[in-house]
């Protein structure tokens, strides 16, 4: 997959994401508490793709959220919060895959298989609940945020609809971001399995 | 034996100067990890950080604001479509009811029926009084006001610690900010921004919400303060300017309006007061409204605008007449 398309996919997720999150997700939210799907997107990015391109994503993304409509807080929080969240998955998610000697190319990403279901929901929860704690803090010198008590409801109740909800989002953005063209080579090894041994598949 | 003038070379960074700046120990690793440079990092971090300053500390006239009504130009639409699209799919449920389940609604609905038949036999004296004080009104010559309807297309995440909506009506109706909006059970916020085609609504249960608020009975005036609640438990607190006067449970709270209708026209309900508490040390009463808006489920609100306004969409006036564009 090429830079190109890669960041086609990226925005097209993201935009789709955002959509959904203020037209369809208010549907189904638990007291108001949404999944937090942009930032599930910017989740599975991390994941998928690497470190860098999920930080600048995170604060594409965070951007977003915070210019359009309904948003009326301080531009830029959500930015840096997804951008926190984007940095931290990036790095931890691929902390203990051996990686390839000498620098990665595209081919490498694009051999990355589906990341396991535990990577997928530690890092659904734990990006839910950075993104909406910095999201929360950020507020507290600007004088823009709720109680203490409600900012940690807010992130509890959070962490428990993205982690549902990112079991779902979470793997078709890393199929977004993953997908080739053309043949579909197998992978010669599982880039998930901390030993690193040959796959057969 | 020549003089070398050539100031002596740097030699190349060490290992350690390396891992202290990348903070990766392995000088290949960083490269295969693919990790952001800390100059980008630290670069998008302060870019947020100026970004939120400067956006809170100037306010309205934020540079940010042209970028905001851009976005709305641009995401509204979308906003609106997606919104439209899913409305079939979302009324489904109401769609598939049981007779029985319509029959027991029939049932509930005769009841309620009763009752407020009951209570209107006994209001004839009051709606004297009101018809009363209508005519009075009418001769005062006070703000004829008119309704613009218009329906929530998305609503904001808690997560964002702030309640809003956005309305699929803009400046294009002749919305602006600063306008009131209600529903048919009270006030239900003002409009902050409005874009050609959408508007942002900030609700009354946000936390940075305030508004006038005057008892109903006792015409006593305070402030109704949003306390940023979620969906199903948020409620408003009330401040009275009199310190003696004790707020009672049952008693309602209307706005009570400010100067030239904007933000607030009066005597919209807000909500009614539900628990008192006494704060010794300030020797005043705080009250716990519960507003008569269920702002969890907002669909067809209107928006209160100037009687006469040019619009392009249906306007209902003050004598509930519907004036087509």
């Amino acid at each position: 997959m090429t830079t190109a398309s890669r960041l086609l996919a990226a925005l097209a997720a993201t935009t789709v994401a955002f959509l959904l999150q203020v037209t369809v997700a208010p549907h189904v939210a638990w007291d108001g508490v949404v999944p937090g799907l942009v930032l599930l997107v910017v989740v599975g990015a991390a994941l998928a793709t690497d470190a860098r391109f999920a930080t600048l994503l995170g604060f594409g993304a965070g951007l977003l959220l915070d210019v359009a409509p309904p948003a009326d807080h301080a531009a830029g929080r959500w930015a840096l919060a997804l951008l926190v969240v984007g940095y931290v998955v990036g790095r931890l998610g691929h902390d203990h895959q051996p990686m390839p000697a000498g620098p990665w190319d595209v081919e490498q990403v694009r051999r990355l298989r589906r990341p396991p279901l535990h990577v997928v929901l530690a890092a659904a929860l734990g990006g839910s609940f950075l993104g909406t704690s910095v999201f929360a803090l950020t507020g507290l010198p600007l004088g823009e945020t709720a109680g203490i008590g409600t900012m940690l409801d807010v992130v509890g109740r959070g962490m428990m609809v993205d982690g549902v909800a990112g079991l779902v989002v979470v793997p078709v953005t890393v199929w977004a971001m993953t997908r080739t063209r053309g043949s579909q080579r197998a992978p010669s090894r599982d880039p998930w399995r901390p030993s690193g041994r040959a796959v057969v598949s | 034996m020549s003089l070398d003038t050539m100031p002596p070379r740097r030699p190349a960074a060490t290992e350690d100067e390396r891992a202290r700046r990348t903070g990766v120990t392995d000088r290949t690793e960083a490269r295969r990890l693919r990790l952001p440079s800390r100059s980008l990092v630290v670069a998008l971090v302060l870019a947020c950080v100026t970004l939120m300053v400067v956006d809170h500390e100037r306010g309205p006239d934020s540079p940010v604001e042209p970028v905001r009504s851009v976005a709305g130009e641009v995401v509204g639409p979308a906003e609106a479509f997606v919104s439209a699209g899913l409305r079939p799919v979302l009324d489904l449920p109401d769609q598939l009811r049981s007779n029985q389940q319509l029959r027991s609604d029939v049932a509930a609905l005769e009841s309620e029926n009763d009752t407020l038949e009951g209570a209107l036999r006994a209001t004839g004296y009051d709606a004297q009084r009101v018809a009363a004080l209508e005519d009075l009104r009418a001769v005062a010559g006070d703000l004829g006001y008119a309704l613009l309807p218009a329906r929530v297309i998305a609503i904001g995440p808690a997560q964002s610690f702030g309640r809003t909506v956005t309305i699929d009506a803009g400046r294009d109706a002749g919305l602006g900010p600063d306008m009131t909006v209600v529903n048919g059970d009270g006030l239900v916020g003002r409009v902050t921004a409005a874009t050609a085609q959408t508007a942002t609504v900030r609700l009354a249960v946000d936390t940075g919400f305030t508004v006038g608020g005057r008892v109903g009975e006792n015409m006593e005036l305070g402030f109704v303060r949003g306390n940023g609640g979620l969906g199903g438990d948020g409620h408003l607190d009330l401040e009275l300017v009199d310190e003696t006067v004790v707020p009672r449970e049952g008693q309602t709270v209307v706005t009570w309006g400010s100067e030239g209708g904007a933000p607030f026209v009066s005597g919209v309900p807000i909500g009614e007061v539900t628990k008192v508490y006494e704060s010794l040390r300030e020797t005043s009463y705080r009250a716990e409204l519960r507003p008569y808006v269920d702002y969890s489920s907002l669909d067809l609100v209107g928006v209160v605008v100037p009687s006469g306004t040019d619009s392009a969409r249906p306007v209902i006036e003050a004598d509930r007449s519907v004036r087509m564009p």
